[in-house]
């Protein structure tokens, strides 16, 4: 049987969490876990490349907690759809992120509250587990898409293998297709593109 | 994971349509796992090359997580690699995997030979999924560049193949 591998399997759709605009001709989905560090190293290189394409780049983060090795990822990425709920999940993902190494059920809390949500009722929706459908379906969607570790990147709904930002940037540039006129080169100035390399 | 580079794949591993050949292989010091006494339900072998690799990036941490949609397909997954039983006992106690790792440790590489995927020069196997149906017959086969996980989305496919009715494939 004749099997295509690494081809994204549920296209980004309105259920998503993304930055940028909706008819971007460039996306970048991550699946990725609020537990994994190389998740954490990898928000400063999504940042940047954000940065670099401007407009023409939607970025969009789907869920893949890998809940055996990292027991907070699922209670975590349900914190992060109800914050989603309430318009904060970027911010939500920040900040969990940025306190991965102290991270327990207290903290996830605590980064709610700091985000002006309601920890009783983020309390109630992780104890009747209330998101845990999405984040599971996000889980599966992701397998049957090939993710293998995370992060897993998918540039124009094909899998890309590591997460360096050298890379990223030069399958992005590869991708053809027209570009806006805030194209690659309207961005940081300090960026060196696919040339570093 | 990715940053490997990766060395020629064989062409070797054994094709879909084959008889996937017969073994025998310790799971434990007291436990051995036979792979015809599987007949009846779909086996996924994962030939992999060694235990205790990076975790993240880590296919069988992933297969781990697995465990529901694999049992939804009704089928055995088994791992193999040519590291000793007490160091499979060991991985798989740390990492607490639901499936067997069978010890391809003696003969060498022997099963991994018959079914194409030993590296002669490195001594282990290959990183290679094989889907075997009810009737012990290969029904997808694949290698990956060996620095590079890939991921269990050819295994579902293959597994929902075989799932439909026979008339449909």
């Amino acid at each position: 049987m004749a099997i295509i591998q690494g081809r994204l399997k549920t296209p980004v759709n309105s259920a998503d969490h993304a930055l940028g605009r909706p008819d971007a001709p460039l996306t970048l989905v991550e699946y990725g876990d609020f537990q994994c560090p190389h998740c954490a190293a990898a928000v400063p290189i999504v940042a940047g490349i954000r940065e670099q394409f401007g407009d023409d780049l939607l970025v969009v983060y789907r869920h893949f907690p890998l809940s055996k090795v990292h027991p907070l990822a699922r209670p975590a990425a349900e914190a992060s759809e109800f914050a989603a709920e309430h318009h904060v999940f970027w911010e939500m993902h920040d900040a969990l992120f940025a306190r991965q190494r102290q991270l327990n059920a207290a903290i996830i809390l605590e980064i709610a509250a700091g985000l002006s949500l309601d920890t009783a009722a983020l309390q109630t929706a992780l104890d009747t587990a209330r998101y845990r459908q999405k984040v599971q379906d996000n889980f599966a969607d992701g397998m049957r898409s090939g993710v293998n570790g995370t992060p897993t990147f998918f540039i124009n709904g094909r899998r890309h293998a590591g997460y360096q930002q050298a890379t990223l940037v030069e399958a992005l540039l590869k991708v053809p297709g027209p570009r806006g006129p805030a194209g690659p080169d309207a961005g940081s100035p300090s960026r060196t593109g696919a040339d570093q390399v | 994971m990715a940053m490997t580079p990766a060395p020629t794949p064989p062409t070797s591993a054994l094709p879909q349509g084959t008889i996937a050949p017969d073994f025998t292989l310790p799971a434990a010091v007291d436990k051995t796992v036979r792979l015809s006494e599987l007949r009846g339900r779909p086996v996924v072998l994962a030939f992999y090359p060694a235990d205790f690799s990076p975790v993240c990036g880590d296919q069988l941490a992933v297969y781990n997580e697995m465990e529901e949609q694999f049992s939804a397909h009704r089928a055995h997954l088994l791992a193999i690699s040519v590291d000793g039983v007490w160091c499979h006992g060991a991985y798989r106690q740390q990492r607490n995997l639901f499936f067997p790792l069978l010890s391809d440790f003696h003969p060498h590489g022997q099963v991994a030979r018959q079914y194409g995927v030993y590296r002669p020069d490195d001594g282990i196997c290959e990183r290679a999924l094989f889907v075997i149906d009810d009737q012990g017959k290969i029904r997808w086969s694949f290698v990956s560049p060996i620095g590079e996980n890939p991921g269990a989305d050819g295994i579902f496919a293959a597994l929902e193949q075989l799932a439909r009715p026979r008339g449909a494939r």
